[in-house]
């Protein structure tokens, strides 16, 4: 499958900070606009970012470190997001999250043929139609594993498209 | 032509609001029908979404649930003369369930188009920021301390007190920032807002601004909310076109900028300071108070803190007048809480209703009971953080006071049902999983403490010494209670020991 994002590059990079709006110019939104780009942050952003904004190095790592999101390594063409959130625990996300590791990949890996990385989120905001799932930026409510074979199955076919 | 309207809230694409627009789009072409398609907000009437709305004479009539298998026969109904039909859900305002509320904050959600600035208008929009630039600032204090509105993200703070700070504070740059960091489960008002009626947002932040002498306001949003941020971007887009944002606000001598800023999956970024952190570009970190943020927040500038329904409730209080907001709600919570019913419930979505209202009518009136059918077990409410109520105890009455009289929090405005499947200890330990997993770490009892109380959870699950067990949990809950910096690890307890104390039986097994 083919990658939504750029391929890595110092120069690149660069390039995508020097895009920053001045009040841009701050540890997170350069790290995001990283991430948005190429799809995650590699160690050797950590450099690039703390000497572009004029921070320390140690600063720009541990908000690299501190939030869920940001990634260090190349993420699957495919993230299914799965709400473990109270919400959708009481519409059986448990019991989804179980048929998921059985026929997906375990919540925090990714399926064999690394085309889907599963990963676990605090609520989408779809709490009265729960279970809820994000593939990649779609929405998809009262999930079964049916539908969301097909969910998976239609991002496949935008990512090959 | 005819006029309909299928919801563009995520919620409402999630079930299939997409398909269902494009196969009426389609099927209207085929048959040469002469349709005009807006995608809405939602109503919040979550259980019949997708629900499609028809202008007829009479009123915009519903249809609801749609799947895309159903719109050919919708057309063959006579469905664009509003004609009768399985799915037919009537006169959308004449239904019981939202007649009966009193919406004020979401007066016009998933009543107009969401991005027209035009509808925005003709419903009302921007007569709340006409008459503040009208009245001046300390009258926009007054009325905004009058109407009783206190902070609806949860703590309740008396909104028009920090107005007041702020404006009070002597400073060359104030900032105005919106918390859309809704990360409780069980809440999703703040995104039907940002998706369904992004300009109210807008105007109660311009509001906000001219009010308290901020020139810059930001939203902070949640990266789990793709389809609000897109929303949001666009309307600030089309703001600035409009001279609703930027130099000279309407006309005016107030200049507001306004940008949007998106988190990167960290519940703590809810708790204002570590939002200010966050929106600084630094870890979520939590900051000691005082100094409190209306006085040195972001980048050390006096800065207001609100919830994206606060700041969306103040549009109408100017338009109506505080005396008007003021009398509705019960004792010291004043106005409209907008709830939010979610999880197992059989009916559910957004009922905004004067507080006072008690939690059983919300879950069995409003709610109608479980989608499983089986009888109610538990009730959470405020999120993560708030308390659960056992079925017989919902008698309570939803008021900051009362709740907290009663153990739990209003918090902002969530509620979770569950079904008697519901294995309460295993609810606790999420309780404390999900703090171990969120916390900040700055402070101890917060950091460690939920780490020991997943632990001590298990051990009492798995029988181990259970009695002293219990009285180390308590006693854990007692000190993350008293010793934490903020409410994460100060509330984490309120989940574990309410179901510690009405369903004890669940940490016996």
């Amino acid at each position: 499958m083919v990658s939504r994002y750029s391929t890595w590059s110092a120069e690149a990079a660069q390039q995508v900070l020097d895009l920053l709006s001045e009040g841009e110019r701050l540890i997170l939104p350069a790290l995001q606009a990283l991430q948005h780009e190429f799809g995650y942050v590699p160690r050797e952003a950590v450099g690039i970012v703390a000497k572009h904004v004029n921070v320390s190095v140690a600063d720009t790592h541990g908000v690299l470190s501190f939030y869920h999101e940001l990634r260090t390594s190349p993420p699957a063409p495919i993230i299914v997001s799965v709400c473990v959130a109270e919400a959708c625990q009481a519409n059986g996300s448990r019991e989804l999250v179980t048929s998921i590791e059985q026929s997906i990949a375990p919540v925090g890996s990714r399926s064999a043929d690394g085309s889907v990385d599963v990963v676990e989120v605090f609520c989408l905001g779809n709490c009265a139609l729960g279970p809820a799932v994000l593939v990649n930026e779609r929405l998809v409510g009262r999930v079964n594993l049916d539908s969301l074979t097909r969910a998976v199955a239609t991002a496949r076919d935008e990512v090959n498209a | 032509m005819t006029t309909i309207y299928v919801p563009r809230d995520s919620a409402a694409r999630s079930v299939g609001a997409d398909d269902v627009a494009v196969a009426i789009a389609r099927e209207a072409a085929v048959r040469g029908a002469d349709v005009t398609l807006i995608r809405n907000g939602s109503r919040g009437l979550l259980w019949l979404e997708p629900l499609v709305e028809v202008v007829t004479e009479s009123g915009r009539v519903g249809y609801g649930p749609v799947t895309e298998s159903d719109v050919a026969g919708l057309f063959d109904a006579g469905f664009l003369a509003g004609s009768d039909h399985p799915l037919s859900v009537g006169i959308v305002e004449e239904i019981a369930w939202l007649k009966d509320q009193q919406r004020v904050t979401f007066s016009r959600v998933g009543i107009v188009d969401p991005l027209s600035l035009n509808d925005y208008e003709a419903h009302g929009g921007l007569v709340g920021l006409r008459r503040a630039l009208e009245i001046g600032g300390d009258a926009v204090v007054e009325e905004v301390l009058a109407s009783g509105l206190r902070g609806r993200g949860g703590a309740g703070f008396p909104a028009g007190i920090k107005w007041r700070t702020v404006r009070g504070a002597q400073s060359d740059q104030k900032y105005v920032c919106c918390n859309a960091d809704e990360g409780d489960s069980g809440t999703f008002a703040d995104r039907m807002l940002m998706e369904g009626d992004p300009f109210t947002l807008i105007e109660g932040m311009v509001i906000a601004g001219i009010t308290t002498g901020a020139t810059q306001g930001f939203i902070y949003s949640r990266s789990e909310y793709p389809d609000a941020n897109d929303t949001m971007r666009e309307a600030l887009e089309i703001a600035y076109l409009n001279g609703l944002l930027g130099n000279g606000v309407l006309g005016s001598e107030h200049a507001f900028d306004l940008s949007l800023r998106v988190g990167a999956g960290a519940y703590i970024c809810g708790e204002e300071t570590a939002m200010l952190e966050s929106l600084e570009g630094l870890r979520g970190m939590v900051r000691p108070k005082p100094p409190i943020p209306a006085l040195e927040g972001l980048f050390g500038m006096p800065t207001l803190v609100n919830n994206v329904m606060t700041l969306a409730s103040v549009p109408g209080i100017l338009v109506d007048g505080s005396a008007a907001y003021q009398a509705l709600g019960s004792e010291r919570s004043r106005g409209t809480q907008v709830f939010q019913l979610a999880g197992n419930i059989a009916q559910g979505g957004i009922v905004e209703i004067p507080f006072g209202i008690t939690l059983s009518e919300l879950v069995n009136t409003y709610g109608g009971g479980t989608r499983s059918g089986r009888p109610v077990r538990a009730v959470q409410v405020g999120g993560p953080l708030g308390a659960y109520f056992p079925a017989d105890k919902l008698d309570v009455s939803l008021d900051y006071e009362a709740m907290l009289a009663a153990g739990g929090m209003v918090g902002h405005g969530g509620v979770v049902v569950f079904d008697e499947s519901v294995d309460m200890s295993l609810q606790a330990r999420f309780a404390m999983e999900f703090c171990a997993k969120e916390s900040c770490g700055k402070c101890t009892p917060c950091r460690i403490g939920a780490v020991r109380g997943v632990e001590t959870i298990d051990k009492i699950r798995e029988g181990i010494d259970r009695p002293g067990n219990l009285v180390l949990l308590n006693d854990l809950c007692d000190l993350m209670t008293d010793g934490s910096l903020c409410a994460m690890g100060g509330l984490t307890p309120m989940p574990v020991q309410s179901a510690l104390r009405h369903f004890p039986e669940d940490f016996q097994r």
